[in-house]
Parts: structure tokens; sequence; C-alpha cells
């Protein structure tokens, strides 16, 4: 089985600071790791290959130092690391981005195309969904488990918001993962020792399928109009009473605020 | 000169700072508090590849640089002194030796099952009337056949009671003095070969310190380590690189405190204000942290020299003289920084100042790193 995982470097944080002025983000001294959800899949992947075997790829878009997620993918147990760079792709939106990345996998065998449910510096889930789109292949989002019959069947356990959908798809088909499906492993010493002495092949606009106006900028049908730190809230008033007491004084707000009459 | 981190120590340094944080400081106060000895995080370590992180890949090993096992031990000893001390013990004492020193079928039979961690390994030098002067062995080897018949006992082996290999040295000729001692490779479970007692310790109390007896153990001729009486330089040699490895466990130590001592006074009030604002506290800290830089310094530049095949024996001495008494000193300040807090077993720092101690003693006391560095200056 071929299996590519799509990952993304993100900043490590969850209180990302946003320049007031400019409203875009600070990362300076903000460390870059490899976006949880991705790694989920990635694990998900290694696990396929650790079972059943399998060749296992990962691809990322992004800027030079990108390099470093490839390096712990390999440190991790890849076999083949893909860096999507080409300043055609800066700017990107999340349907430009999936524009470049369909554009790469088209030059790639695969049975099953992973990726991260979303990514925690920009929180769309679009990425993958619009992928799975541009190569008219089958998608499942939210996974939370994956089972591989070892011949063309996939039985997938899907996150739902009362529950779980079990799912039977055929490869080739898309899935998005959840960063609860799997504790990534450690990268392991060895690995490590040898990540830098592989090689990481880097693709351009000329490595892809893909047409230009669907990339960067120009194909980026939205921007960002603001970004901006959420307020905070002043803390609300604790009262320590009875039941009936309670609701006799949750009416009255609901009322003060005008959402009771 | 370049005092950055490769790429590749980088991404180590990532992967053991996070395996550190998650995997071993958790189980830190359970393991001193029930001298425990921490198998579940042995069999974790061995699993991605801690076990072996020098040892070269063709005898089952990581093929790490020593830089990289330093680096280990320091992030390990930070969360948990303990862990720092079995990986130091088993990698530098036991694996080492026998990469050094051994013939190729030993290298072959023991050097995968120590790199891949199914076996753990442990070292014995130090008996009851020989410890500094350790020329004073009184355990004997003598030649039988094909065997030689050990007598005597080791004690203070950390990881004994774990160990599944040992490297051990005896007189061979007791006439000779030193030039009379042999290394031999002694597995667990040997006729004649048993583990006594256990030692209750000030810290590093989940390290199975115990001691190893030998009642006419009967080893087999091919078991000797290196050739028939040259144990005592295999010993020097093998605690030249071990002393990389507890300098790096001591400026683990003294990291960790620090880091628990800067995220205490940055809580902790007093005066109404939190006591990171006093300039006792800063100045403290100025200290304790520069402090730990050198010794950081030291103990990469030993290993450095280490992997590049130059002579580090006196840079090794250094590192562990300098980063033990470093280690006894920061943590001494951490505690003094908590108060009373400081002293309950409620903050690891309490811990730390136990677990620091061992390092101004074990693998060669801090006396001894004066004898050798001054015997290089005025030889």
């Amino acid at each position: 089985m071929k299996i590519v995982v799509c990952i993304k470097q993100v900043p490590d944080t969850t209180e990302i600071k946003i320049d007031p002025i400019t409203g875009t983000l600070i990362r300076d001294g903000v460390p870059s790791i490899m976006n949880p959800d991705d790694k989920s899949g990635l694990e998900m992947a290694l696990q396929l290959k650790d079972e059943k075997g399998a060749h296992v790829t990962v691809i990322t878009m992004g800027p030079p130092q990108a390099d470093l997620i490839l390096r712990e993918a390999y440190a991790m147990g890849v076999d083949r690391a893909i860096h999507l760079t080409d300043r055609k792709f800066a700017g990107a939106d999340t349907l430009a981005t999936s524009h470049a990345l369909a554009g790469a996998l088209r030059k790639i065998d695969f049975d099953l195309l992973i990726t991260g449910r979303q990514a925690i510096d920009g929180d769309t889930a679009q990425v993958g969904p619009q992928i799975a789109e541009h190569l008219d292949l089958p998608q499942v989002s939210y996974l939370e488990d994956l089972k591989f019959d070892g011949d063309k069947t996939f039985t997938m356990k899907r996150h739902i918001e009362d529950g779980y959908q079990m799912l039977e798809v055929e490869a080739p088909c898309v899935v998005t993962v959840l960063s609860s499906a799997n504790t990534p492993r450690y990268m392991n010493v060895g690995g490590i020792v040898d990540a830098y002495q592989k090689e990481v092949e880097v693709w351009g606009f000329n490595e892809i399928e893909v047409d230009e106006k669907d990339l960067g900028l120009k194909g980026s049908p939205t921007s960002v109009h603001k970004a901006f730190a959420r307020g905070l809230k002043p803390a609300g008033e604790l009262y320590e009473v009875g039941t009936d007491e309670a609701v006799g004084i949750i009416i009255k707000k609901l009322k003060e605020k005008f959402i009771l009459n | 000169m370049n005092f950055s981190l490769t790429k590749e120590q980088e991404l180590f340094q990532q992967m053991i700072k996070d395996f550190a944080e998650k995997e071993v400081k958790p189980l830190a106060a359970e393991v001193d508090d029930l001298e425990r000895f921490p198998i579940e995080t042995v069999e974790k370590m061995a699993k991605i590849g801690i076990m072996g992180i020098p040892i070269p890949k063709q005898y089952g090993g990581a093929g790490g640089s020593n830089v990289m096992y330093s680096m280990a031990v320091e992030e390990l000893s930070a969360v948990c002194a303990t862990t720092g001390v079995i990986v130091s013990a088993h990698t530098s004492l036991c694996a080492a030796p026998i990469l050094e020193h051994g013939t190729e079928a030993q290298k072959q039979k023991y050097l995968p099952k120590l790199a891949s961690g199914e076996w753990i390994g442990a070292f014995g030098l130090t008996e009851p009337n020989a410890g500094t002067d350790a020329a004073g062995q009184q355990t004997t080897a003598i030649e039988d056949g094909d065997n030689y018949i050990i007598n005597g006992s080791k004690i203070f082996i950390t990881n004994a009671e774990f160990a599944h290999v040992y490297v051990i040295l005896a007189m061979t000729d007791k006439s000779q003095g030193t030039r009379g001692i042999t290394a031999f490779i002694i597995e667990k479970g040997t006729p004649g070969f048993s583990i006594g007692k256990k030692e209750k310790k000030m810290g590093i109390r989940g390290s199975a310190t115990c001691e190893l007896v030998f009642e006419n153990c009967i080893v087999p001729k091919e078991n000797l380590l290196g050739k028939l009486s040259k144990g005592f330089g295999i010993a020097m040699k093998t605690l030249d690189g071990g002393r990389i490895g507890i300098a790096a466990q001591a400026l683990g130590i003294a990291q960790g405190a620090i880091d628990e001592t800067v995220k205490y006074v940055k809580e902790r009030k007093q005066f109404g204000r939190p006591i990171s604002a006093f300039q006792n506290t800063q100045f403290q800290l100025a200290d304790m942290n520069t402090k730990t830089e050198a010794s950081r310094m030291l103990v990469r530049k030993a290993a450095y020299k280490k992997d590049a095949k130059l002579p580090y024996s006196v840079d090794a001495a250094m590192a562990k003289l300098f980063a033990a008494e470093t280690a006894m000193e920061v943590t001494n300040k951490a505690v003094q920084l908590h108060g009373g807090y400081g002293y309950t077993r409620e903050y690891p720092v309490e811990r730390m100042m136990r677990d620091a101690k061992i390092t101004e003693i074990y693998e060669g006391t801090s006396e001894v790193q004066r004898m050798v560095i001054s015997a290089n200056m005025l030889k």
C-alpha cells in the first residue's frame, strides 16, 4: 500500500500574539512544530506500515524552514519526503494551497491520502476536503480510526457531533484525521542520526501539474480582513444560593438584557 | 569555532526534552519515594534508541555521537536523576568498554542486546576496601582450564539488580598490583554469581544500587575483556568516558533545579510582590545560571573531544568536577529560594539537592578529579 500524508509546520502556541497594527501573527520567538492533527495522521500511516507494510510519503508546502518537519517525519519512520516550495505559492489561502498540493499529488501514486483535520494556526479544516475535490476522490473527514483489510477496503470510524459513523471506503481515498485518534510516536534516535543524510525532494511550480492562475495570491479568493486577539471579559458575578433563588436571579438578569420579557 | 548545535542535535534535543517531560518527569517523585527502578521507562527508552545512542549502527545502536548521548543524560536528569544514571552507567560503563576493548565476537554477542535495551548493563570496580584506591582490588580470578574462577565482591553497583551483563574487574595476579588486574564480561545467571545487599541511599533512590557477590563463579575464558592484566587501564579509560555521563547528569540536575526555581519565584509572593522582584533572588538566579552554562560548555567540550578521538581525560575530569560542584551549589540555592516549601517533598528541589550530592562522589570523587587535572599540569 502507498500512503501520502500532508503535514504542515505551525507555530507552537495556543496564545498566538497578533501585531495590533498589521493584524498579522507575530512568529518571532515562537517555536515551530508539526501540526498536531497532521502528526496524528502521520502516526496512523506509520501504524499501517508497521502492521501491514506500506510505503509512506510526507509532503508539506511551506517556506524553506519547513524542512525541519520533514526531517522529523524521516526520524519517525517515513520513506520519502517532498517539500513544495516556490515563490509562486506565496500568499496562498486554503484554496490556492489545496490546488498546489493537488498539483503535486497528481504526480504521486497512492492508495490513501491522509491530512490532519485542521491546522492550529488557521483552524479552517478546508485543505484536506478541497484536495479530495480537486482530485475527484472520495473523502472521509474527522477520522478517529482506520483499519485496512489488506486488499482494497478501509473500515473507518468517523467522529460526528453525537457519536460515530462507521464507514467502508475503497482505495484510493482521502481522509482527514483528528489529533485524538493517535498518540504520535517519538522520533527514533537512529532515525534522527539518519534524517539529515536522507534526501528531501524539493518541488516547485515546474514539478507539479497545476494551472498557475490557481496559485498564490492570484488563486486566493479569500483574504484576511482583520485578525485580532479576543478581548478579555470581566469576571462574572457569583451567587452561592439555593436553586429557587438562583432561578429567580437568572430570570431577572435575562429580563435586564431583554432576552426575556 | 562554533558553539551552535547541529541541525541533527537540535532535532534530537527537541525529542529528548519532549520525552523527558512526558514520560520521565511524571514518575520522578514516585521513583524516589518508593526507591523503585523505573523499568517501564527503560523499556520506553529502549524502543526509541536511547539505550544505544553512541553505539555504531553495525552493532544495533543509533550511531549517534557522545555529544548527543551527553544531551540525553542531561535532559533526563533535569527531570529525574535516577533515569539519567541508569542510562549513563549502562552506556558508558558497560556498552562502551565492550565496544572499545571487546573482541569482534564479544561485540556481536553483547552490543546489539545492550544497544536495543533488551539487556541492561552494569560495571563493577568498587569494593568495600577499594574505592578511590582502586588498585586495592581483592576480588580474584584464578585460571582453571578454559575458565576463570572468580571470588570476591563489588559494592555500590548501579543497575545491579536489573542488569543482564556486567563488566567487572578482578585480580589475576595479586603480586603485580594494578598490572595484575583483568576485566571480564559476566552475564546474569552465571554459576556462583549473585546480587547481594541493596543500598538505601540519600539520592538517586530509584537506581538499584547493590552488591555483586562472586563465590567460585565460573567465567569462560572467552569472556575476558581486553588483554590479560590490562584491566586497570580499561577501568580508568571507562571511567574517563563515564565522567562525561555523570557530568551531564550533574548539569541536568542543576538545570532542572533552575527551571523549577524560576517558575516558583515568579509565583511566590512575599511583601506584596513576587520574590522574583527582589534583587537577592535575581542575583542568585544569575549565578546559578552562569555556572550551569559553564558546566554545559565543559560537558559538551569533553564529549566533542571524545567524538573527535582527541584525548579527553582531563576535559572529562574538569567537566565532572565543575558540573558536580555546581549541581550541589545550585540545588542548595534552589532549596533556599523555595524557603520552607523547598525543604518539603511537595517541590522537586528537595529531591534534586539529595540527588546532586552523589555526582561529587561516584565515578571518581571531586578529589580524584583534582588529582587527574593537576597530575596533567605537573607532569
